[in-house]
């Protein structure tokens, strides 16, 4: 059985890893924590689920799982909608009310999806089913699972070439290192803050839209992830993609052994292991 | 300062007009609106702890439900398991205790941090909080919560009395009593030379070092005291309710503390007491009026947050300041 | 000599290849005023930060008065005297002037911890802290926020604050930088002789050589880490290496 608790921890990780890589990079570019990232995720699990189901039962493969990309796009939408009207005037405030504004934009984000999408859960499973089990070592394990982490390993590594190798990627990182070097040399501070807002978005909702087939989307389903990310921002580092991919792989393990080991617990041990980092490296493992 | 000269300063007869007014309340509102008030008052409580963090510290916490939830559940624990000792002489303080015991450990962990990520681990250990609530639900009553009933009160017993009747009579003025002792010793905490230290701190961390000001043990301090003033709350909130659920301990529930913080405006003392009473307010008629009421809320953070950036009593205080010139 | 204040032997400091501070010897005597004047870059900020305690050297020693406080915390450092003020003044930007000069008092008092009554009833404290003021010149802006202070009166509560730590080893980080050229004298005038009042021996970083020549008994020339030439104020100007180290060839 260990091979797949390691198979699950790996898949929590990926999921993890999308929404943390997200927020880590609204938070690295523009120094904003988004509270209402988890409610980005949660708008990328509804649509992608509506999509599937409004497609219907004899939809072929082919249109089901590109459908899962319109989740993506909505929580781009609104990530879009949340800068320009919520966080771009808020550029030169106190952090205080920047995180009191997304607060608000939580609260008014869980309401639109209830009003969209109704409060009813739904469903839409046939991407996984589709898939079926492959068997690793002797032991069947559902294949969309796998599916899961080669896309969040895919994402990671162009997010990571983007990041490392792209002239707009290079921008943005040296906006995250140094702002007022940046602006003095010239880079456009308010666009790329935009960028960086709808691809962190963007990922949060990837997160949901792939999560989906696997669970139902209901009213309240971001706010789990949302504290794990947070708890993956706090041992990986701030604004280090290093850090969220080590810290989603510590806590989606952690997460996954701990439900078989410590079923009680598992959230406290998460903690117990991040308190123990902390002491240890008070920015985290690789933060600055 | 002489007694005299205090006593007839503009300030202090506001004051006094302010509690004779809310003596009479009970007389004057509907027991509905008197609880509803009095539930004002308990978030008044809080936030005056958690301003002496936020508005005079420089630290903002998305997780004091955590310690309401201590006072809450402190209270809540004691009926259930030592109904003995249930009686407010006990609760009070033992809801001060567990308070003091959980802002303690919490303190210690976040203060070694500052800004997001201090923010951000708070708000994390009060999930920790409502997680281990709801898995402990055979000692903790998990999402069902446990119930509060009323307690005896210095040697009186409240058998057969209705809640309501317990709130709108004894209740009132003792929770009133509370507040007001709350307020004194709050103002004298911001007031002393610690206060001002404390407003060194937030300033400038550095200098503040290099004037001798132990940065982070009187952060700490202030975590302790701020998290003992908000499970006192807790603990007073638990009465009303008569029935205390996790929720409480969800950085939601902590969002609306820095709310309600903000919306009176946190750089004035009396500020976040005028946001408690509105929010109070605000929340219940909003939850009256549609199933939507968090997009309503949402929509008042985000005016707020755009527009009135120094919170009601800022407001209030700008024209004030007009008006004198 | 006589009394030495601080002895400073043998202080490195590197930063990866960058040699900050190389192999710096030097000592202030009992109520002396040292200045410490080099082009920008020579160490002088870091030498400063090394015996304020902002940073620990790699090798050396720091004995001020009989304690050796090499790698004592700042805290532990103001606590024995040294103080230090700061380029940009670093001051409390919501306190009144007077509150400024008043919190550095509470804790000089330990009154932090043990004070329960409101501030303003510390009679004692106040007054000392107005005559700190009126010893720098500003106690009639003690009401004023720092921000509607004049860039001199900024920087000389800047050193008023370190002042009212009592401190006996003064820290002074350019403390006419940014102050009108009439101004300079005046600011100088007014820090200078509340030190020479209480006999405080203080290290003054400064540009401005005429404002040296002044105020100093000693110089320290510092370039590239090391100090390069020591004496009396018109001894360095004389020097013909100094003024080429220091201004480039043929001042």
């Amino acid at each position: 059985m260990w091979p797949i608790y390691i198979l699950n921890g790996l898949y929590f990780a990926a999921v993890i890893f999308l929404i943390s890589l997200g927020l880590n990079i609204i938070l690295g570019v523009m120094g904003i924590l988004n509270l209402a990232h988890g409610s980005l995720y949660a708008i990328g699990a509804f649509m992608a689920a509506w999509m599937i189901v409004a497609l219907g039962e004899g939809a072929p493969m082919f249109l089901i799982y590109p459908s899962l990309l319109s989740g993506v796009v909505l929580a781009a939408f609104f990530g879009l909608f949340m800068e320009y009207f919520l966080i771009r005037p808020m550029y030169k405030r106190a952090l205080e009310y920047q995180l009191l504004i997304t607060f608000g934009a939580l609260l008014l984000l869980e309401d639109v999806i209830k009003m969209i999408w109704g409060g009813e859960a739904y469903y839409a499973s046939r991407p996984f089913d589709a898939l079926g089990k492959i068997h690793i070592l002797g032991n069947p394990y559902p294949a969309y699972f796998l599916l899961v982490m080669i896309m969040a390993l895919i994402a990671g590594l162009l997010i990571w070439i983007f990041m490392f190798k792209t002239r707009i990627g290079v921008m943005l990182r040296a906006i995250s290192l140094d702002r007022e070097m940046a602006t003095a040399l010239g880079l456009n501070i308010h666009k790329m803050g935009t960028f960086a807002f709808v691809l962190g978005s963007a990922l949060a909702g990837l997160a949901g839209a792939l999560v989906v087939p696997t669970t139902a989307a209901l009213l309240g389903f971001g706010m789990e992830p949302l504290i794990l990310a947070f708890i993956v921002v706090v041992i990986g580092g701030l604004g280090s993609l290093k850090g969220a991919l080590a810290g989603s792989l510590i806590v989606g393990q952690t997460r996954s052994i701990g439900i078989v080991l410590f079923p009680e617990i598992e959230l406290a041990l998460l903690f117990l292991i991040a308190a123990v980092i902390l002491v240890a490296k008070p920015e985290g493992l690789f933060g600055r | 300062m002489g007694l005299k000269k205090v006593i007839t300063r503009p300030k202090f007869i506001i004051y006094l007009f302010v509690i004779l007014a809310l003596l009479f309340l009970p007389r004057i509102l509907s027991t509905f609106n008197l609880i509803l008030f009095e539930y004002g008052l308990t978030f008044a409580i809080a936030v005056l702890g958690f301003n002496l963090l936020l508005g005079y510290t420089g630290l903002l916490s998305f997780g004091h439900g955590a310690f309401f939830a201590a006072g809450a559940y402190g209270v809540a624990m004691i009926a259930k398991y030592f109904p003995g000792l249930y009686s407010m002489e006990i609760l009070i303080p033992s809801a001060l205790l567990v308070s003091f015991i959980i802002s303690a450990i919490f303190g210690f962990l976040c203060v070694r941090h500052t800004r997001i990520f201090f923010a951000i681990l708070a708000l994390a250990l009060s999930m920790l909080v409502y997680a281990l609530v709801f898995k402990f639900y055979y000692i903790t009553g998990g999402s069902d919560g446990l119930s509060v009933k009323i307690p005896s009160m210095f040697g009186m017993t409240f058998e057969g009395i209705r809640r309501p009747q317990f709130l709108s009579g004894i209740y009132y003025y003792f929770l009133l009593g509370v507040f007001v002792f709350s307020f004194i010793i709050m103002k004298g905490i911001v007031n002393s030379p610690f206060g001002k230290a404390l407003q060194a701190l937030r300033d400038n961390e550095l200098r503040a070092e290099l004037i001798g000001i132990r940065v982070r043990r009187y952060r700490l301090y202030v975590f302790i005291i701020s998290g003992m003033f908000t499970g006192l709350g807790g603990a007073l909130w638990s009465f009303i309710n008569g029935h205390v659920t996790p929720d409480v301990s969800h950085w939601v529930f902590s969002g609306e503390i820095v709310y309600m913080t903000l919306l009176g405006g946190f750089a004035i003392f009396e500020g976040p007491i005028i946001g408690a009473m509105i929010f109070t307010f605000l929340k219940l008629y909003a939850m009256g009026s549609t199933e939507y009421w968090m997009f309503i809320i949402g929509i008042t953070i985000i005016i707020l947050v755009l527009l009135l950036p120094t919170g009601i009593a800022g407001g209030f205080k700008k024209l004030a300041d007009r008006i004198r010139e | 000599m006589g009394f030495r204040m601080l002895i400073a032997e043998d202080l490195k400091k590197y930063f990866g290849d960058v040699k900050a501070v190389d192999d710096v010897s030097f000592e202030i005597g009992d109520g002396e005023i040292v200045s410490l004047v080099g082009s920008n870059g020579a160490g002088k900020t870091t030498l400063v930060n090394l015996i304020s305690g902002y940073l620990m050297p790699d090798t050396g020693k720091i004995t001020f008065g009989d304690s050796d406080i090499t790698y004592a915390s700042a805290y532990k450092r103001i606590k024995v005297g040294v103080g230090r003020s700061f380029q940009g003044a670093s001051l409390f930007e919501t306190a009144t002037v007077l509150d400024n000069v008043r919190t550095a008092l509470f804790s000089r008092y330990g009154m932090i911890k043990r004070g329960l009554l409101p501030a303003d009833r510390y009679a004692d404290i106040r007054n000392e802290a107005l005559e700190i003021l009126n010893i720098f010149n500003i106690s009639d802006k003690n009401n004023l926020s720092p921000k509607d202070l004049s860039e001199g009166d900024m920087k000389v509560l800047d050193v008023a604050i370190a002042f009212a730590l009592k401190s006996k080893l003064l820290l002074l980080d350019e403390p006419t930088s940014g102050v009108a050229t009439a101004d300079k004298f005046k600011v100088m005038d007014t820090i200078v002789s509340a030190i020479r009042k209480e006999n405080i021996s203080t290290l003054i970083i400064e540009h401005d050589m005429d404002i040296v020549t002044d105020y100093s008994d000693r110089v320290l020339v510092m370039h590239e880490g090391k100090i390069i030439a020591e004496g009396k104020p018109n001894e360095i100007m004389e020097s013909k290496d100094v003024l080429t180290t220091l201004f480039g060839i043929g001042d």
